[in-house]
């Protein structure tokens, strides 16, 4: 039996596969595309982000990655386009543009 | 060590379960199944057992409720009947593909409508595809072993599916039959302790249980059910050994009755088969070649076992207390008949459908099949092969 989500796909047989699907270990919703389900996309103009993070804790998600205190652009393998980031911005440097891709 | 008592169907169930001493039970009260969930709830009070008792609001919160606390690595059991199980609908199937070995204590009852409370097998019948095994007793004694075999069954690693023990409601759950227990120690040491080898609360190794199946997963998962409930049939047997080592008491997939050399023989499950072996009992007097099967095991369905015990029968009749409405037979009828397809030469087949609602079945309703049955033998017409029986005409 596969042991690791990662390594289950759909060319795994049904003897290798987990019983009722169980997963045994935490955090594989990133291994799943769901950047794939965005009709809308937000985009991030670099120049007016003032790196408050507010837009940090509303996204559904986590597909707005920080480091060192700063928010260094979005995770569109995640990102469904929801566009709550958009929103709260109080700078105007996220926006949300029409169709799937960045 | 064994030792005689007088108890009801329900009665036999919840000392079972309170020999077994489960860490959840989880259910809601309905006819005819309430006693067993009340007399359990005494034992709780009592402190009698160390389970932890949860009076749910409805019985899809029961088996929701059992569901949760299987996948945490607790064993957890429940009872229903009728309007109860069919409200358990859809969490029944998230059980069988959580692949949680769940005991549920089956009470038949007859679905509404129109209300009825008393016996017939619709309600687990309806439920049958839901990937649950289901056991069927005669008798007190055999509801009572036959929950004592439920854990060692379903909790097996090659099995890992839910189990329902199933009895008539009022004929058995509600009558005084002299029993004979298993005392606890040994109860305890059958049934032995539940540990998966995954569960919820196991920290060293985080779980997830029921996820999203897409189109590129069902189906994989459904097939390893179906290998599961393969597998079922050879554990059921193992445990039935290990069971008569025990109690001397012997169990199989269904029990034969005068079956040698039987030319006339009928399928039937639960307590009316008693009252069939009497029917049977005066024909053999009379030098009639009548025998019967009674199924105790109706998922997995053994089929080829049921075709090698009827090979020889030249008339049968399959006796289905549930109706399908499919205008052809009971599901029993279907599948017993199927079973026999591929012996040559096979049995000639009627079914019937009896005691809806706790419609009475007496002997001479079987003395009147084996009369059927002896003129189908004889080279007579088959005649109708869906028809009821014990209605008024």
């Amino acid at each position: 039996m596969i042991r690791k989500a990662k390594d289950i796909d759909e060319r795994t047989p049904w003897r290798e596969m987990t019983l009722g699907g169980e997963i045994y270990e935490p955090a594989t919703s990133q291994y799943v595309n769901t950047g794939a389900w965005r009709t809308n996309t937000p985009v991030l103009d670099e120049e007016k982000c003032r790196h408050c993070l507010l837009c940090v804790p509303f996204c559904p998600d986590s597909s707005l990655p920080v480091k060192g205190g700063r928010l260094v652009g979005i995770d569109y393998f995640h990102c469904k386009g929801c566009g709550i980031c958009a929103e709260v911005c109080p700078f105007g440097a996220l926006s949300v543009k029409e169709g799937g891709e960045p | 060590m064994n030792y005689n008592e007088r108890l009801s169907g329900n009665e036999a169930i919840a000392f079972a379960m309170k020999q077994i001493d489960p860490d959840v039970m989880a259910a809601f009260p309905i006819t005819p199944s309430t006693e067993i969930p009340q007399y359990f709830a005494q034992y709780v009070a009592d402190g009698e057992v160390n389970t932890e008792f949860v009076p749910v609001e409805s019985e899809h919160s029961s088996m929701s409720a059992c569901i949760g606390a299987e996948a945490a690595g607790a064993r957890a059991v429940t009872a229903t009947s009728s309007c109860g199980l069919a409200l358990m609908y859809e969490m029944m199937y998230v059980a069988a593909s959580s692949r949680l070995p769940i005991t549920l204590a089956c009470v038949n009852r007859a679905l509404t409508g129109p209300i009825n409370i008393n016996n017939d097998h619709s309600d687990s019948m309806g439920i049958r595809d839901a990937g649950w095994i289901q056991i069927y007793a005669e008798n007190n004694q055999e509801a009572y072993d036959n929950f004592l075999q439920a854990m060692p069954i379903g909790e097996h690693p090659d099995v890992r599916l839910p189990v329902m023990i199933c009895q008539d409601g009022f004929i058995t759950s509600h009558a005084l039959e002299n029993i004979t227990l298993l005392d606890t120690e040994s109860v305890k040491q059958f049934v032995g302790e539940y540990n998966p080898e995954n569960y919820l609360l196991k920290k060293e190794n985080p779980l997830a249980i029921g996820p999203y199946d897409l189109g590129c997963h069902y189906m994989e998962h459904k097939v390893q059910q179906a290998e599961a409930m393969k597998h079922a049939k050879a554990r059921i047997l193992e445990v039935a050994a290990e069971f008569e080592k025990v109690t001397g008491r012997k169990y199989g997939l269904f029990e034969e009755y005068q079956m040698e050399d039987a030319d006339l023989a009928l399928v039937l499950i639960g307590s009316s088969a008693g009252t069939a072996k009497a029917a049977v009992d005066r024909l053999r007097k009379e030098g009639v070649k009548a025998g019967l099967i009674k199924l105790r095991v109706f998922r997995p369905f053994p089929a080829e076992e049921l075709a090698q015990a009827l090979k020889h029968v030249k008339a049968l009749a399959i006796l289905d207390k549930a109706e399908s409405f499919s205008a052809h037979g009971g599901p029993l009828f279907s599948e017993v008949r199927a079973a026999l397809y591929d012996l040559e030469p096979r049995p000639r087949t009627v079914g019937y459908v009896y005691g809806l609602g706790g419609r009475d079945v007496t002997p001479a309703h079987f003395r009147a099949i084996y009369a059927r049955l002896a003129d189908i033998a004889a080279g007579g017409d088959l005649g109708p092969v869906y028809t009821h029986m014990g209605q008024r005409e």
